[in-house]
C-alpha cells in the first residue's frame, strides 16, 4: 500500500504522526501513538501509579520517563536550608513521586537536584527534548516542546497511567493550523507579545481541536527561548499543541546538551531532523496570518489569556458581553481607560512561558540600574536550578537582589500558586505566566500577563509600564 | 477494569450560563496536592460556590434548591479549557455528575471526562441557549441513541467518538483495550532500534 509520502504532501504534523503509528486510526478505533518521551511530577502522577499496583502493572519503559518536581515545590527555604512546604500534603505529595519513582526505576530529578526545575524548561535544557519526538506530560504545558519539532501535548492522569503501563496513548487525529508570522518584531516586542496577540485574533477556543504550525521569517528569528514562549502558549488558544519545524537555530541550542545525541551520532541526526518540516505544497485545515510588525507589546486586562489589548490601548467596553462584563467586574477595571499607568502590587517573574534564562536577563536589564517602586513586591523564580546558577554566574541575582525583588528556587511558583506563593485577594499583579484565570494566581487575585520586559519595567514603575522608555 | 454501563440517564440538570469555564474554575489548584482522587467535590467550584468566609453563596446555580441531585451540567462554551487536571472531571463525578453539555469542550478536558464514565456532550447553540435560558429542568440523555431530550418535547442528537460510546456501554475502559495491542507495541519498539 502507497504511504501518505507517495501520495500526497504532508504537513509536519502529518509526519510525526505516521512515524509514531503502532496501530492506525479507524472508524471504531483511535490510533494507538507511541511515546518516545514521557514526563512526570508529582501532581498528575500519584493516582496513575496507583492505578499501576491496583492492576498488577509495570512501567514499561523506565528509560523512556523521567521526574521532576515543580509545581508544590517551595521556593523558599529556611535559616537552616530546609525547603518550607505550604502544607504537610503537599511534602506527602513531592514525597509520593519519589516513593513511585524508587519502586519503578524512574529517573527523578527531585527538589534540591541541580537537574531539578520546571518540567517543560529541564526537558530541552537537559537535551531530553528533541525533534521528531513525541513528548507527553500530565501538564498541559507540554505543547511548550513543540518549539523543537516534536509533537508534544497534555494528557491526564488516566492517560499518564496509560503511558506508563504501555508507552502508548490512544488519539484521533488533530486538524492542523498555520499560523504565518511574517516581518520583524519591533523594539521591545517579544514572543510573549507574538503569542499574546495570536490568541487575542482567535481566542482562547481558536485553536481548540487543531495543532498549531507556526512558521514565517519573524519566527525563525525567535531564539528557541522565544519560540518555546510561544509553542507553551499554543494551548490557551486550545490547541492540541504547538510545533515550530527544526532549524540552525534548534541545532546549535541543543549541541552539547547532556541528553542530546553524542558527537558521533551528531551529523547523521541532524540531517534526519532536517526532513523534519511541512512539504512546500501541504495544505493545512485553517489558514492565520499576522503582520509582525503590526504587533504591539501586550498585556491583558480579563481572565483569560485572550482578553489583552496593546499596552496603549484601553480597556474593552462590554457592550453586552457578559465574558467582559464578568471580566471588567473580577478584575475591577473600568472599561475605555488604559491599561498603562494601573497601579500594581505584585509583579512576577517566572513560569514555564518565561523563566528561562533570556527572559531573566530581559528583565534584569531593565531593573540594573532602577530599583523596584515601593509598595511593589516583585518575585523572580527562575525555571530550573540550571537557569537560577546559570543567572547567578551572570550577577543577575544581584542586579535582582539589589533592585528590591527576591529572588527564589526554581519551580512553578506563583504561576499556580499551589505552593503558598500566592496573591492576596484584590490584588494586582503583572506576571510573565501564562493564564489570567480567576483566582489562578490566589484567590480573588488579579492577573495581567505581559512579557518579561513590561513586567520589569511595571515593577520599577509601581504601575503597568511600557518597557520601550527604559530600553537603551 | 471495569464499571457500571452508561447507556441512559434522566436527571434534573443545572446550568452555568459562562463561557471559558477553565479547569482552575472548576477546582482551584490549592485542592489539587491530593495523593488520591476521594473527595474532591469540597473543590468543585469551590470559589463560586463559596465565599471567603466558607458560607455558601446563594446566587451559585449550583447551591440552588433545584439543582439537588443534578447529574447533568450544562455550561457556555469552551469549557474545561485551561489546565489538563484530571482533577476536574474527578470532582464533577464525586458530585454525582454524569454527563456535560455545552457548545464545545476543550480538547483535554473531554478526553479526561470520558476516561471517567462523565460524557462530554456538543450541541448546537439554540439547544444550549434553550438550556441556559431554563437554569434548570430536567433531560435525559441516551447514548445508545446518541440523542437528548430537552425538555419541552424536543429532542436533538449527538456525536461521539465511536471507540468512547463504546467504552461507555460496556463499561470498559481504554487501558485494557491498548494492553491487548501489546503485540503490535512490541513490533514497533523493535522497528525502532536503533535509534539515538
Amino acid at each position: 500500500m502507497p504511504t501518505r509520502a507517495d501520495t500526497m504532501p504532508s504537513t509536519l504534523y502529518d509526519k510525526l504522526w505516521d512515524a509514531h503509528l503502532v496501530r492506525p486510526e479507524s472508524t471504531d478505533t483511535p490510533a494507538v501513538l507511541y511515546v518516545d518521551l514521557h514526563l512526570i511530577h508529582e501532581v498528575t502522577s500519584p493516582q496513575a501509579f496507583d492505578r499501576l499496583r491496583s492492576d498488577g502493572l509495570a512501567v514499561r519503559r523506565p528509560d523512556l520517563t523521567v521526574a521532576t518536581m515543580d509545581h508544590s515545590t517551595p521556593t523558599r527555604r529556611d535559616d537552616a536550608g530546609d525547603f518550607l512546604y505550604v502544607t504537610d500534603q503537599a511534602r506527602i505529595q513531592v514525597e509520593c513521586l519519589a516513593s513511585n519513582c524508587g519502586e519503578h526505576q524512574i529517573r527523578l530529578y527531585e527538589l534540591g537536584a541541580p537537574e531539578q526545575g520546571i518540567v517543560h524548561v529541564i526537558g530541552p535544557e537537559l537535551g531530553l527534548t528533541q525533534p521528531g519526538m513525541t513528548i507527553v506530560c500530565g501538564d498541559s504545558h507540554t505543547s511548550t516542546h513543540g518549539a523543537f519539532g516534536a509533537l508534544a501535548f497534555g494528557i491526564g492522569t488516566s492517560q499518564v497511567a496509560h503511558v506508563l503501563a504501555t508507552q502508548c496513548l490512544l488519539q484521533r487525529k488533530s486538524k492542523t493550523m498555520r499560523v504565518r508570522v511574517e516581518g520583524s518584531l519591533q523594539k521591545g516586542v517579544t514572543a510573549k507579545d507574538l503569542v499574546l496577540a495570536l490568541i487575542q485574533q482567535i481566542g482562547v477556543g481558536g485553536a481548540t481541536e487543531h495543532v498549531i504550525e507556526y512558521v514565517g521569517d519573524a519566527v525563525r528569528r525567535l531564539s528557541m527561548e522565544g519560540r518555546m514562549t510561544v509553542c507553551n502558549m499554543s494551548i490557551e488558544a486550545g490547541a492540541r499543541a504547538g510545533l515550530i519545524a527544526p532549524d540552525e537555530t534548534t541545532f546549535e541550542y541543543l549541541a552539547g546538551r547532556p541528553h542530546a545525541p553524542s558527537a558521533d551520532d551528531w551529523d547523521a541526526t541532524v540531517a534526519r531532523w532536517r526532513e523534519l518540516h511541512s512539504d512546500a505544497d501541504a495544505v493545512f485545515d485553517r489558514e492565520v496570518s499576522m503582520p509582525a510588525a503590526e504587533i504591539e507589546p501586550m498585556v491583558t486586562y480579563g481572565t483569560n489569556p485572550g482578553m489583552s489589548i496593546p499596552l496603549h490601548g484601553e480597556v474593552p467596553a462590554p457592550n453586552g458581553d457578559a465574558a467582559i462584563e464578568r471580566a471588567l467586574s473580577y478584575m475591577g477595571l473600568e472599561p475605555g481607560v488604559p491599561l498603562l499607568d494601573h497601579p500594581i502590587d505584585v509583579v512576577f517573574v517566572g513560569s514555564c512561558t518565561n523563566s528561562r534564562i533570556s527572559d531573566l536577563r530581559a528583565a534584569a536589564s531593565i531593573l540594573k540600574t532602577r530599583r523596584v517602586a515601593d509598595g511593589v513586591r516583585m518575585v523572580v523564580v527562575p525555571g530550573s536550578a540550571a537557569v537560577k546558577r546559570q543567572a547567578e554566574s551572570e550577577g543577575l541575582d544581584r542586579v535582582f537582589r539589589e533592585a528590591g525583588a527576591e529572588w527564589r528556587d526554581s519551580g512553578c511558583s506563583m504561576c499556580i500558586a499551589m505552593n503558598g506563593d500566592a496573591l492576596e485577594a484584590g490584588q494586582y499583579c503583572v506576571s510573565t505566566s501564562n493564564r489570567n484565570f480567576e483566582g489562578r494566581q490566589g484567590r480573588g487575585g488579579r492577573t495581567f500577563l505581559a512579557s518579561p520586559l513590561t513586567a520589569a519595567a511595571s515593577a520599577v514603575a509601581g504601575c503597568v509600564a511600557d518597557p520601550r522608555e527604559l530600553l537603551a | 477494569m471495569s464499571f457500571e454501563p452508561f447507556t441512559v440517564v434522566t436527571s434534573p440538570f443545572v446550568a452555568l450560563p459562562m463561557q471559558d469555564i477553565d479547569t482552575d474554575r472548576i477546582i482551584p489548584a490549592r485542592y489539587l496536592t491530593v495523593t488520591d482522587r476521594s473527595g474532591l467535590a469540597e473543590g468543585l467550584f469551590a470559589d463560586w460556590r463559596v465565599d471567603e468566609q466558607g458560607n455558601q453563596r446563594a446566587d451559585f446555580p449550583l447551591n440552588h434548591d433545584d439543582a439537588r441531585g443534578a447529574q447533568v451540567l450544562v455550561a457556555g462554551e469552551n469549557f474545561g479549557c485551561g489546565s489538563s487536571r484530571e482533577h476536574a472531571p474527578w470532582a464533577l463525578v464525586d458530585n454525582g455528575f454524569r454527563a456535560v453539555i455545552s457548545t464545545s469542550i476543550a480538547d483535554i478536558f473531554r478526553a479526561n471526562a470520558l476516561k471517567n464514565r462523565l460524557l462530554a456532550i456538543d450541541v448546537a447553540a439554540e439547544s444550549l441557549g434553550q438550556l441556559l435560558e431554563a437554569g434548570f429542568g430536567t433531560v435525559t440523555i441516551d447514548l445508545v441513541e446518541r440523542r437528548v431530550d430537552l425538555p419541552g418535547g424536543t429532542s436533538v442528537t449527538f456525536e461521539i467518538d465511536p471507540f468512547a460510546r463504546r467504552c461507555l456501554l460496556e463499561g470498559t475502559d481504554e487501558l485494557g483495550f491498548l494492553r491487548s495491542k501489546e503485540d503490535a507495541i512490541a513490533a514497533f519498539e523493535r522497528r525502532l532500534e536503533p535509534r539515538p
